[in-house]
């Protein structure tokens, strides 16, 4: 693994790029194709790369476990928050007319957020049950 | 019509191949496919999450799972008949399904006149967002991506409670 200076290079070069593609994704996605969804399933890419070409325990200290699992969750309470602003704010449940003055503008800010919703919690969970099956050892491995 | 022969092509490979590694592979590039069909259909939002799902994200968890078993299918014990006709028999219920459907973009077809029409003309109005794949899953449907999340995180949280199981017997902890 440590001699692969070709991988690493590339990617080194490439990781950049990769998230930054995911942002694209994730905050252009009202114009062009994309979403929280993909978004997220970018940036957990991009960390597995990290993962497959500079070990486990470098991409752990990128991005630690206790950060990844809350991720899982705090992505579907920024959801569900949204949900309950509406409610706040005087609106049904997930209403996002009322998160702004205009409507227009409040539809913008709540799809927003829930697609930032959304991106956590997916990458959250591609990233832990790739932790979770990459830090397995082999059956015949064990003592 | 090339693709589709390519993705037969490939899934007789996947069925003959017993190497499991190979089988993997030949998957991700079905995806791939899979993919390059749905943009030809001009979906690309779902053509991209085929490409990063399908082709990317469950290849890596193939070969990680890959890894700690081993790389060979094992010769079934019997000769797998009852399976086949059962196989067999919902293969031929699903093309007779799909004979029902209106032909493909038919524009009577009924999810074009149901609330399609109404989507199109005042998603931009109404939300100022050009993109109404997003529009649609975020706003208009946002109860649905709600409970899409939910999945997601509850399958995450399943999974990891069920590998994490095994940790507990490990000695050191």
């Amino acid at each position: 693994m440590r001699r692969d200076l070709v991988l690493r290079i590339l990617a080194k070069l490439l990781i950049p790029f990769v998230l930054v593609f995911a942002l694209y994704v994730q905050f252009h996605g009202d114009f062009g194709p994309g979403g929280g969804f993909q978004a997220g399933v970018i940036t957990a890419a991009a960390v597995i790369f990290y993962a497959i070409i500079f070990g486990l325990p470098a991409a752990r200290r990128f991005a630690p476990d206790w950060i990844v699992e809350s991720m899982v969750a705090a992505g579907v309470l920024v959801y569900g928050g949204v949900g309950m602003l509406g409610i706040v704010l005087g609106g049904n449940y997930l209403d996002y007319f009322v998160l702004a003055h205009d409507p227009v503008q409040g539809q913008h800010r709540g799809i927003f957020w829930v697609e930032v919703g959304v991106a956590i919690t997916v990458s959250g969970v591609m990233l832990k049950i790739f932790y979770k099956f990459a830090g397995r050892r082999r059956e015949a491995d064990q003592p | 019509m090339v693709l589709l022969t390519m993705m037969a092509v490939l899934t007789a490979a996947i069925v003959v191949q017993r190497n499991l590694f190979a089988v993997v592979v030949f998957a991700s590039i079905y995806s791939f496919l899979m993919a390059t069909v749905l943009v030809a259909l001009d979906a690309v939002d779902v053509a991209m999450t085929e490409a990063s799902v399908g082709a990317g994200m469950s290849t890596v968890l193939l070969l990680g799972a890959l890894y700690l078993t081993r790389g060979d299918e094992v010769k079934p014990l019997r000769r797998p008949l009852v399976p086949l006709v059962v196989a067999i028999v919902i293969g031929a219920a699903l093309v007779s399904g799909t004979l029902g459907l209106p032909a493909f973009s038919d524009p009577q077809a009924p999810i074009h006149i149901h609330v399609v029409p109404r989507y199109l003309a005042e998603s931009l109005r109404e939300t100022g967002v050009p993109n109404v794949v997003t529009s649609v899953l975020a706003s208009y449907r946002g109860y649905d991506t709600l409970g899409e999340t939910i999945v997601v995180f509850t399958a995450g949280a399943g999974v990891i409670a069920l590998l994490r199981r095994r940790r507990r017997e490990d000695p050191r902890r």
